[in-house]
């Protein structure tokens, strides 16, 4: 029995400061005082109070994801834990690092319905990567030793430690980093040479090959971006994205032909419908990219490489998996494709980039700005435009819906980390909080939540926060008045019967942003988006921008739930031609 | 996807996990979770030196969803191992149960002489009544209840199906 000299509080806090940790969000409650009292004591690592725990963990995801180390929340039992759980299903479903930390009742109490008691490993064992609850203070060290590499290595998830407060207060050895051996969970980095080999061969053989990344490889960490451009530019292959993937390739280079999936371009839906060879690199065939899976690119070899098991075969077979780490494979294939001096069929691929040219040319992210009422695309495109010319280091954040989808297609991102938005789970109000951790994380950036006026109101209590921390974040709202995206459904499968998306009784949101000491713009003429944006951006201090546009506008492209990539609806004009099959309509 | 895989099929699972609280929970939740079935499950520890216990999974379902299984098992941070039995080599698979059959006369010598044919043990008798010990795969338990029922059967107790390959090689907990 070594030397008790700490509390469990202490053993938290110096095991957290020994994993880096400078930053944590979070609420106090009575089964965390003792962690919130030894916060008090020290100046190393810096609390964030936020106003509400949902929000604690979409700012640690946000944290996590700009930077690439784990977001850390700290809040307390029965309430605390469960309004975490929507943030840590969405930390889930996008692959993102979070630990948090729940207090919980002393382990005397556990089981009888104590005061603010929840189950909390029950409850948050299907939404967790792995969950802990410490019942002995000497393993208080191990346990959050271990939750940095479960979170941290393989796909990235969320951990929830639960600690009883009587552990808390015990007193209990510390166990440094260094003598603590996780047995069991070893996820494998490297990937199978031979598989890389046979898929080098298909992709150098291929006349119409694709290359479509996602969220993986901006989790395998900057390299991976790297290895990633180097080897499409290397293939001279097309390269598409997922949502969760953008960044990963830069936007701006000709090889990159947008996003796939619902709202993704005509040129990347067909291109994955026609190709004859397709790369899934760090992506997971959700049902947003493959449409109706039966007619998912029937003529192509896939190749999928991804370091989860689980992801190959879920969806959609494939030919060649290749289980690792996507910087290690990609790094692999290029070493492979260089001394097996791998060649390209280059006139098949100059057949192949001149169909892609061809749809190219359809402009499916066309649209008309008159000069009476802004038009959402219009507004994300002068933002886009406006941020890229001010050179500061912007990072976007968005909400969940149509404003979202028009941020993918109109903001374009050149470097990976710099774009968070909640793909799998879709949680309205992810964005504001999330936009705060960013801010916390990178004080002098430009962070922007592009946000949509129904989702801005989940989570609006963080303004609080925000203006505690003078956190200059701002927030870009395409104020439509409708929850749009439900609107546009509505509209699609339930004959414009708009049941409960018009969203009455909005705030005034200029004179919201001035009860919170910030700076509120407003804009309801296309010709004073402009203004709006450079005085946001030229601004210190935290701004709203409430930007009126089109209430009828529909996000387009889109591939309607149920159908194939092929065919998809362009514009408005298709939505009549084109009748959703009873099929797609129980789809989501 | 052709037919071939389509078709559904048994798959005995072995799974070599930490005896901690909430194990069992993580592998059944994951079942229920993902819409998985489960036709039998047996866990006991077994190795105590290393703290590790061994769950045995009869489940169903097309090759895809087997190896969905497979790889969803294998991601749980408390999996050390997971096989499937019914694929990796042969196996020996093995049920036990009790069964009370209540009952006098004629019945009562008929259900002692099938039981001696399938050679399960009486563990327990009254003047009324048996308790018979039967071991043996899932088909063979299933025929000796079926022949019990018309004999007076009241009660069966099924362990669920405990497996381990045959030959020299085991079941390793490191990866």
């Amino acid at each position: 029995m070594a030397k008790a000299e700490l509390t469990g509080s202490e053993i938290v806090l110096k095991a957290l400061e020994e994993q880096g940790v400078t930053e944590i969000f979070g609420y106090p409650g009575g089964a965390v005082l003792p962690i919130y009292d030894a916060i008090f004591q020290q100046n190393r690592i810096r609390h964030i109070l936020v106003r509400q725990e949902g929000g604690a963990v979409h700012a640690a995801e946000g944290y996590a994801r700009s930077t690439g180390k784990v977001g850390v929340v700290l809040v307390t039992s029965g309430p605390g834990a469960t309004n975490a759980v929507t943030g840590l299903t969405d930390a889930l479903m996008d692959s993102v690092p979070v630990i948090c930390l729940t207090g919980q009742v002393p382990t005397h109490l556990i089981g009888n319905d104590a005061f603010q008691e929840a189950d909390t490993t029950g409850i948050t064992r299907p939404c967790t990567k792995h969950n802990y609850l410490v019942k002995d203070v000497d393993d208080l060290a191990r346990v959050v030793h271990e939750a940095f590499h479960v979170a941290l290595s393989g796909r990235p998830g969320p951990v929830v430690i639960d600690l009883p407060k009587d552990v808390l207060m015990a007193l209990g050895a510390y166990t440094p980093k260094s003598k603590v051996k996780v047995k069991s969970y070893q996820p494998q980095v490297k990937g199978d040479l031979s598989a890389i080999k046979q898929a080098v061969e298909v992709i150098s053989k291929a006349k119409k090959p694709l290359i479509y990344a996602g969220g993986g490889v901006i989790n395998s960490g900057p390299a991976a971006s790297q290895l990633l451009t180097q080897f499409v530019q290397m293939t001279g292959a097309p390269c598409t994205l997922t949502l969760m993937g953008l960044g990963a390739y830069p936007a701006s280079d000709k090889q990159f032909i947008g996003m796939v999936g619902m709202h993704g371009t005509y040129e990347s839906n067909l291109a994955m419908h026609g190709c004859d060879a397709m790369v899934c690199v760090g992506a997971r065939f959700d049902d947003r990219v493959t449409g109706l899976l039966s007619e998912f690119s029937p003529n192509s070899k896939k190749i999928h490489i991804d370091i989860d098991p689980s992801s190959i075969n879920k969806n959609v077979p494939v030919d060649i998996p290749i289980i690792g780490d996507v910087g290690h494979v990609l790094e692999d294939m290029i070493k492979v494709w260089r001394s097996s001096q791998a060649k390209v069929d280059a006139k098949a691929l100059k057949d192949w980039w001149k169909q892609i040219d061809e749809w190219r040319a359809v402009d499916c992210l066309k649209f008309n700005q008159d000069d009476k009422i802004i038009k959402p695309q219009y507004a994300i495109q002068r933002l886009y435009e406006l941020t890229k010319a001010s050179k500061k280091e912007t990072f976007i954040t968005t909400e969940v819906g149509q404003h979202q989808m028009w941020a993918a297609q109109y903001f374009h991102f050149d470097k990976p980390n710099h774009w968070m938005t909640s793909g799998g789970l879709g949680t309205m109000g992810y964005g504001l909080p999330a936009a705060m951790g960013v801010q916390v994380a990178h004080p002098k950036a430009l962070c922007i939540d592009i946000a949509g006026e129904a989702s801005y109101l989940m989570n609006v209590q963080e303004l609080s926060t925000i203006s505690q921390y003078r956190l200059p974040v701002k927030s870009f709202i395409l104020n439509n008045f409708y929850m749009g995206m439900v609107r546009q459904w509505q509209e699609l499968l339930h004959g414009g019967r708009y049941a409960e998306s018009y969203m009455a009784s909005l705030p005034d949101f200029v004179k919201l942003a001035e009860t919170f000491g910030m700076v509120g713009l407003r804009a309801t003429k296309p010709s004073e988006v402009d203004d709006v944006i450079k005085e946001m951006i030229k601004t210190d201090k935290a701004v709203i921008c409430d930007i009126h546009v089109d209430e009828k506008e529909n996000c387009f492209p889109m591939i309607p739930s149920g159908a194939a990539h092929n065919e998809m609806l362009l514009g408005p004009g298709d939505e009549t031609e084109k009748k959703i099959s009873e099929d797609g309509m129980v789809l989501v | 996807m052709n037919a071939q895989t389509e078709i559904e099929n048994s798959h005995t699972i072995a799974v070599l996990v930490d005896n901690e609280p909430g194990v069992l929970a993580r592998v059944i939740g994951l079942f229920s979770g993902r819409g998985y079935n489960i036709e039998s499950l047996t866990v006991a520890e077994t190795d105590r030196a290393n703290n590790l216990s061994r769950i045995t999974i009869v489940t169903t379902g097309t090759p895809m969803i087997i190896e969905q299984i497979k790889a969803q098992l294998q991601r749980l941070v408390p999996v050390h191992n997971v096989t499937d039995l019914t694929i990796e080599g042969k196996s020996v698979e093995r049920e036990l149960a009790l069964v009370k059959v209540v009952g006098e006369g004629e019945k009562r010598v008929e259900s002692l002489r099938i039981a001696d044919i399938f050679r399960a043990r009486v563990v327990d008798s009254t003047n009324s009544s048996f308790v018979f010990e039967i071991v043996g795969d899932t088909g063979k338990l299933d025929a000796f209840i079926r022949l019990m029922e018309p004999l007076g059967l009241t009660d069966v107790s099924r362990t669920g199906v405990a497996a381990i390959s045959r030959g020299v090689t085991g079941m390793d907990a490191v990866y």
